[in-house]
């Protein structure tokens, strides 16, 4: 045994810094960072734009420059950090398994592992693009590393597919440094993406958004050289006689994120087939006693911000779990009603003494709809909130009392009506 | 002056390279692509087959059955993934229950050993995500799997390290015959040989012509695939074939080497030998057939599709051997399905099939027939520590997805036959493999190559000669 921690957080990006600087603050212990890149930040250090923090500092930040309060906290906190490490498996009694080039191969224990992985991109072999396989086809993500951390363009003309963020901020990044973005095409009626994102990428720049639209062919060797794009009916198939192509030099993926869940699968966490992360409890506990999960393993979020909250969270209950807090008495399940893709947290501990923050994401754009929790077993009425306009690329959170939970024993439902 | 001049770096080009690097002759072999193993050796069912699809007596029942023979000693020595996972042929009808009775006759008469017919129930028990419509089944037991890129990559390094020559980027324009032999142009270079070998697959009817009578002509057939995540590469355990029908090759199932599950191919009549684009009905069909054999996987955890295309001619069979009327020029061609299995046979006959001609060459004294490579993922803990002991690169894990460390991409790029582009180094060490399609380490190897090949970063290409990942500087400015 390599040696013996109170608490591992794998994974150094926003999720994992905030876990573990929340989690020394109350006392966890000694608390290692391991982080697989060479440096604190995660997909943060390649998000050169603003935005972030508008809800947590109030103020507008670029990624690295968000990154880097919680990384001096880091510093500050009396936190071990081991960078350029990747952790191969972790098991099920919290031996981790690591690799660097410092130490070589490790084997480390810990009290309680805080899950920090964060997500990937979905690729072009994910959605079954047909066509030729040239070179000039990315994830937004790696087009925006090539661009903001090597320093390269990664083509001239370029077509977007899918209005996720990634895909909108790098429209603007594209256009900024003198590429052409000829369209961005949704397959869905609406963009998948931050309504802000839209405007100041897309309608700033004269971008033209084709929704209900897919490519149906991407043609060239040995770089691209066009793409067909064709509508789509309600079925989302393609509809012969509407393709419009494109001449273009590259063309950039912002079709989904997934959590990353292969070091959780290692020690056998039940995982959600929805969200594809891990289910959780209210205090971000996985389904072993001890391991905790925040951030995008969890659940893909749409803000930095609610990633910061919620890893915090999951770093105050690592740090109870270390001290020897509450014991479990049971448990209630929270599920997903109508026009509800999926909650986070799947499952609350009881006794419940505090209200629980639920967030979701529904299933389709909406307007003057309310979020409605019943009790599961009864079907009463717990909680009813007005909102004027629901859209699936915005998490939705609610707050549900104590009160209400402690009358649904058997668990609640979450549902739009 | 060469003695031999093989065109096509193959797995048929490369084996047969292999094989004669064996003997005292000066030896080249020269390939259109930038690196071995661009053709069709590098999109295929990547599948060992036993040898009861081919008709007694032809030579690719020959070739079949030998292939299958020599693959699983050569991938021990050459440290080449190979694993004997066994292979069915499923019936689903009376008629195909005759189909296979057939198949299990043609495979004891090429002399494949441990065939058994199965009924339902017993297959079922060995898969038991079959389709409970099948109704008996073929098992060959000595069916297997290997990866075909990283086969022919070892054996090209196997040839190059006993002095055979590469031409890269060196696509054979002109044949003549000349007093001694031929004169072969390629690349704007000119190779004086006394013997020809034409392996160029897809394009092996150009090469006959330039050099002898017009004789046969490839009619490129295209093949689709889907593969999936290794989260489905449990499905099934075997090789899962359908009965050959009228409606066109059956589909197979198969776990891959690297613990994906593949699925395809289709078989699509194409014009062009260098077509690899994929279609959506295509991949539809393909997944429509494979549904037949299980339901059990799950498409939405595919994580690329690809195409392949067989080098087919009118001739069923390989064409093998002289050609009458051109002493010295030898065709390896029509090389469709089964010629994966095949490649080492026919190398490892190639020196017979020579001195039959005339042409002999003593044997060499020494010769090198082992390749070590370290595969870090495949090792145990203890062994794993160990290795990062000796050399800390193999502490640095450069592509998540398959566990790929820096330490084996910096051994592919100081082998015999090192790789300069992304995919070259995929194919030697699996890296951008997986599910994340090279999205995180794609960038991190290309840094590698151009540190460890002295190159500029942004002329590292992706794949083929031409194939630019970036196009640009960024515009910069002054802090």
């Amino acid at each position: 045994m390599d040696c013996i921690y109170d608490l591992a957080v794998i994974g150094g990006g926003p999720a994992g810094m905030a876990a573990a600087v929340e989690a020394a603050k109350d006392g966890a212990g000694r608390v290692l960072i391991l982080e697989r890149d060479k440096e604190l930040g995660g997909i943060l250090n390649q998000c050169i734009h603003n935005g972030f923090g508008l809800h947590y500092f109030k103020e507008e930040l670029t990624g690295p420059e968000y990154a880097q309060r919680f990384s001096e906290q880091v510093k500050e906190g009396n936190i071990e950090v081991m960078t350029d490490t990747m952790v191969l498996d972790i098991t099920e009694d919290k031996t981790i398994y690591a690799v660097n080039t410092q130490k070589g191969y490790q084997q480390i224990k810990a009290k309680a592992i805080v899950l920090a992985m964060g997500c990937r991109e979905r690729t072009r072999g994910a959605i079954g693009i047909p066509g030729e396989r040239p070179a000039g086809v990315f994830t937004a993500g790696t087009a925006q590393r090539y661009l903001n951390m090597e320093g390269y363009l990664v083509g001239k003309r370029a077509v977007i597919l899918g209005s996720g963020d990634i895909g909108l901020i790098m429209a603007r990044r594209l256009s900024l440094e003198g590429a052409k973005v000829l369209a961005c095409v949704e397959l869905m009626p609406y963009s998948n993406g931050l309504n802000r994102n839209v405007v100041q990428c897309l309608h700033d720049f004269d971008i033209p958004l084709y929704l209900s639209h897919t490519i149906t062919r991407i043609t060239g060797s040995p770089r691209v050289e066009s793409v067909t794009i064709s509508k789509v009916d309600e079925k989302r198939n393609p509809i012969p006689g509407t393709e419009i192509t494109f001449d273009c030099d590259t063309v950039l993926l912002s079709v989904g994120l997934i959590p990353e869940n292969e070091v959780a699968k290692s020690a056998g966490i039940a995982l959600d087939p929805r969200t594809k992360g891990p289910i959780v409890y209210e205090n971000m506990e996985t389904s072993i006693e001890g391991i905790f999960a925040s951030g995008n393993t969890v659940h893909v979020h749409d803000l930095v911000d609610y990633v910061t909250a919620e890893s915090q969270r999951a770093g105050r209950c690592a740090a109870e779990y270390v001290k020897g807090g509450r014991q479990s008495q049971g448990e209630l399940a929270v599920t997903a009603g109508n026009a509800v893709n999926y909650t986070v947290p799947q499952k609350i501990h009881l006794p419940t003494q505090k209200p629980v923050e639920i967030f979701f994401r529904v299933a389709a754009p909406m307007e003057n709809k309310a979020i409605v929790v019943t009790a599961l077993e009864t079907g009463d009425e717990l909680l009813r909130l007005k909102r004027l306009h629901l859209a699936p690329g915005e998490m939705e959170k609610i707050s549900v009392p104590a009160e209400a939970l402690q009358k649904s024993p058997g668990g609640i439902k979450v549902s739009i009506e | 002056m060469y003695d031999v001049v093989i065109v096509g770096a193959g797995v048929v080009g490369c084996s047969v390279a292999a094989y004669l690097s064996r003997y005292q002759m000066k030896l080249a072999v020269l390939e259109k692509e930038n690196d071995v193993s661009m053709g069709s050796t590098r999109a295929n069912s990547a599948i060992v087959h036993a040898g009861y699809d081919p008709l007694p007596g032809t030579l690719m029942a020959k070739y079949n059955v030998r292939g299958s023979q020599l693959y699983p000693k050569l991938c021990e020595k050459l440290s080449v993934p190979f694993q004997r996972i066994g292979s069915f042929v499923l019936a689903f009808s009376p008629e195909e229950d005759k189909t296979v009775q057939k198949l299990y006759d043609r495979g004891v008469a090429n002399g494949v050993e441990g065939l058994r017919i199965l009924s339902k129930e017993e297959t079922l028990k060995m898969e038991p995500a079959l389709s409970d419509k099948i109704t008996s089944a073929l098992y060959a037991p000595t069916g297997a799997i290997v990866s075909p890129w990283k086969f022919t990559i070892a054996m090209a390094e196997n040839a190059c390290e006993n002095g055979a020559e590469f031409f890269f980027d060196h696509p054979v324009t002109a044949i003549e015959k000349t007093e001694n032999g031929f004169r072969v142009t390629a690349g704007g270079e000119t190779f004086e040989t006394r013997v020809v070998i034409n392996a160029a697959g897809t394009h092996s009817d150009q090469i006959n012509d330039m050099a002898a009578p017009h004789s046969f002509t490839i009619h490129p057939n295209k093949g689709q695939y889907y593969v999936l995540d290794k989260n489905q590469g449990q499905v099934v355990h075997s090789v899962i074939f359908q009965c050959p029908s009228k409606v066109g090759k059956g589909v197979l199932v198969s776990p891959t080497v690297d613990g994906n599950l593949i699925v395809g191919p289709d078989a699509v009549d194409i014009s062009s030998p260098d077509d690899c684009s994929t279609d959506r009905e295509g991949l539809q069909f393909v997944v429509n057939q494979a549904m037949r054999s299980t339901s059990a996987f799950n498409l939405r955890e595919a994580i690329r599709n690809f195409a392949g295309v067989r080098a087919a001619t009118e001739i069923d069979d390989f064409i093998i051997g002289p050609v009458d009327g051109v002493p010295g020029f030898f065709n390896l061609a029509g090389i469709k399905s089964p010629g994966l299995t095949s490649a080492p046979a026919i190398g490892e006959d190639m020196p017979r099939i020579l001195a039959e001609s005339g042409y002999t060459f003593p044997k060499k004294e020494n010769c090198i027939d082992r390749r070590e490579a370290v595969i870090f993922h495949t090792l145990s803990h203890e062994e794993r520590a160990e290795m990062v002991k000796k050399n800390p690169l193999y502490g640095r894990v450069i592509c998540r997805c398959e566990t790929i460390t820096e330490g084996e991409i910096v051994d592919a790029l100081h082998r015999p036959l090192p790789p300069h582009t992304i995919d070259g180094v995929k194919r030697r060490c699996g890296c951008g493999l997986g599910r994340c399609q090279g999205g995180f380490c794609g960038p991190r190897v290309q840094e590698i190559i151009a540190r460890e090949l002295n190159l500029n970063y942004m002329d590292i290409e992706k794949d083929k000669t031409g194939s630019y990942i970036l196009l640009a500087e960024t515009k910069g400015g002054e802090l």
